[in-house]
């Protein structure tokens, strides 16, 4: 595999599996006495967080201590990166710490990318969430918890359906569904698609009810209240009519076929758009994606650092 | 019939060819001894439990369980071990693909574990075997079981039950093939291009 995992679209197809593959021999290791193996022992991990995110955090620090690596959370709030540090000198900063793998959440798109191409750093970087770009370890392990409940994704139709807009959970799974082969269908009202997704490769629609009974699996994004008001750019009018016409309600479940599974990247806002009957029914696979997160994300640490000494020689 | 003898019997062929020096009769007999060596050791099937180590080290086990359950009636559980995670050259070499590790219900705790693998070589996989079984139980003993003993051990490791001793030169190269994975079953040895 290569050295950085900045883009779902880094990964061509035996890339993937090989990574979903290695994942699912790894999530057996959460029903053994002890939850370690010993492949990172001696490597530094270093999390390096300019954004908030508890569960993508801890999900990337199990992983990685899971391996026996040695975890450093590098988080912006109360940091230097509050007082107005460049990324240039905490980067610098990483690698004279000698650091073998950067797992970075920026709130600006790129950022991972300039990090992993600067030649600040030798390290291996993992996109873990850039601005409205990627997230390309949300997609792995939703692929991963689709292809445990529907085998093959081949022509398997999966709908995206929320704020596909400033989701990089969904650029990064249209992507990656794609390279896997399935046929993915984004659905969102028509302010919240973002300009060029005609060049992704998907289908896009405006109406949920008419994509819901042929998927073989929903994925509900998250939708912020803040984009409802006009200085959150006013992409719908009012959380009452986006519920009423994209929220994934007992009624819209009816209509999805008996083997369809609910997704949800988290954090979800019930009632918004998933009501809680839906998160808590037997089509949600929501728990399970935290538990399948954590499996892949070992996946991903495993191959991207094995093989690979810090010497700098890969 | 006689076809398949002399198939069998055919050095094999194609790329992977070189000299066969265990046919599928010889692999089968030395399985049966194998396994009326372990029940001997053993005195019987009790506690008894067959780890393979993948690949080739899984479909052995199971051969060695079903010719004790030949003799004695009794089944003997089979699982796989993968020491991938384990092994002392992960930093040198490129990532490899995992494969599966399956321990049988019940676990490791108190049995005698029969470790079982088609090539000992240099030693290094029985002792990346030995830190993976620490982290999934404690076994009362631990054998070895292999097909094929080549010599070069670089660690202090030696088999309970070998199939065939097979002395060689570091420039050979033995490989083992098995029905399960390669449609023939035979140990061939050839000078290898290194």
């Amino acid at each position: 595999m290569r050295r950085h995992l900045l883009s779902a679209a880094d990964l061509d197809r035996p890339e993937a599996e090989l990574v979903l593959q290695t994942a699912d021999e790894l999530r057996s290791l959460a029903d053994r006495p002890i939850k370690k193996l010993p492949a990172l022992r001696g490597r530094t991990v270093v999390n390096l967080f300019f954004e908030d995110s508890t569960r993508t955090r801890i999900s990337f620090e199990a992983a990685a201590k899971r391996l026996s690596a040695d975890v450093i959370n590098f988080a912006a709030k109360g940091s230097s990166l509050s007082k107005g540090e460049s990324l240039k000198d905490t980067a610098l900063t990483l690698e004279a710490m000698g650091a073998d793998a950067v797992v970075i959440r920026h709130w600006a798109s790129g950022a991972p990318h300039l990090l992993a191409n600067s030649g600040w750093v030798r390290s291996s970087v993992v996109n873990a969430g850039d601005g409205t770009h990627e997230h390309p370890t949300q997609a792995l392990l939703d692929a991963f918890t689709l292809w445990r409940h529907l085998g093959s994704l081949d022509g398997r139709r999966i709908a995206i359906v929320g704020d596909v807009l400033h989701s990089r959970v969904a650029r990064s799974n249209a992507l990656l569904l794609r390279t896997l082969g399935a046929e993915v269908t984004l659905v969102a009202p028509p302010t919240l698609l973002p300009v060029g997704v005609d060049g992704w490769g998907v289908e896009t629609s405006y109406d949920v009810d008419a994509v819901l009974p042929k998927a073989d699996a929903v994925m509900m994004l998250r939708v912020q209240r803040e984009r409802m008001s006009l200085e959150g750019g006013g992409f719908f009018p009012s959380a009452r009519e986006y519920s009423r016409r994209y929220g994934l309600d007992s009624r819209r479940m009816a209509t999805l076929q008996d083997h369809t599974v609910v997704m949800h990247p988290g954090p979800m806002i019930r009632g918004m758009e998933i009501t809680a009957d839906v998160a808590d029914s037997h089509r949600s696979v929501i728990v399970e994606q935290v538990t399948n997160g954590v499996a892949v994300r070992m996946a991903v640490l495993y191959l991207l650092l094995s093989g690979n000494d810090s010497g700098g020689q890969a | 019939m006689p076809a398949e003898a002399a198939r069998l019997r055919e050095p094999a062929p194609g790329p992977s060819g070189g000299r066969t020096v265990l046919d599928a009769r010889d692999i089968s007999r030395a399985l049966t001894r194998i396994a009326h060596e372990i029940l001997e050791r053993n005195k019987g099937a009790e506690d008894l439990l067959l780890l393979g180590i993948p690949s080739r080290g899984v479909p052995l086990a199971r051969r060695i369980a079903e010719k004790i359950a030949d003799v004695e009636g009794f089944d003997v559980p089979v699982g796989s071990l993968d020491v991938t995670m384990y092994r002392d050259d992960l930093r040198m070499r490129p990532a490899r693909a995992l494969l599966p590790t399956e321990i049988p219900d019940g676990g490791l705790d108190g049995k005698v574990v029969v470790l079982v693998d088609d090539v000992l070589f240099s030693g290094r996989t029985i002792r990346a075997a030995l830190d993976a079984m620490n982290d999934v139980g404690r076994p009362k003993t631990v054998r070895l079981a292999v097909l094929v003993d080549r010599g070069h051990r670089e660690l202090p490791i030696r088999a309970d039950f070998v199939g065939k001793n097979l002395p060689t030169s570091l420039v050979e190269s033995v490989k083992v093939r098995l029905e399960e994975f390669d449609d023939v079953d035979a140990v061939t040895i050839r000078e290898s291009a290194r």
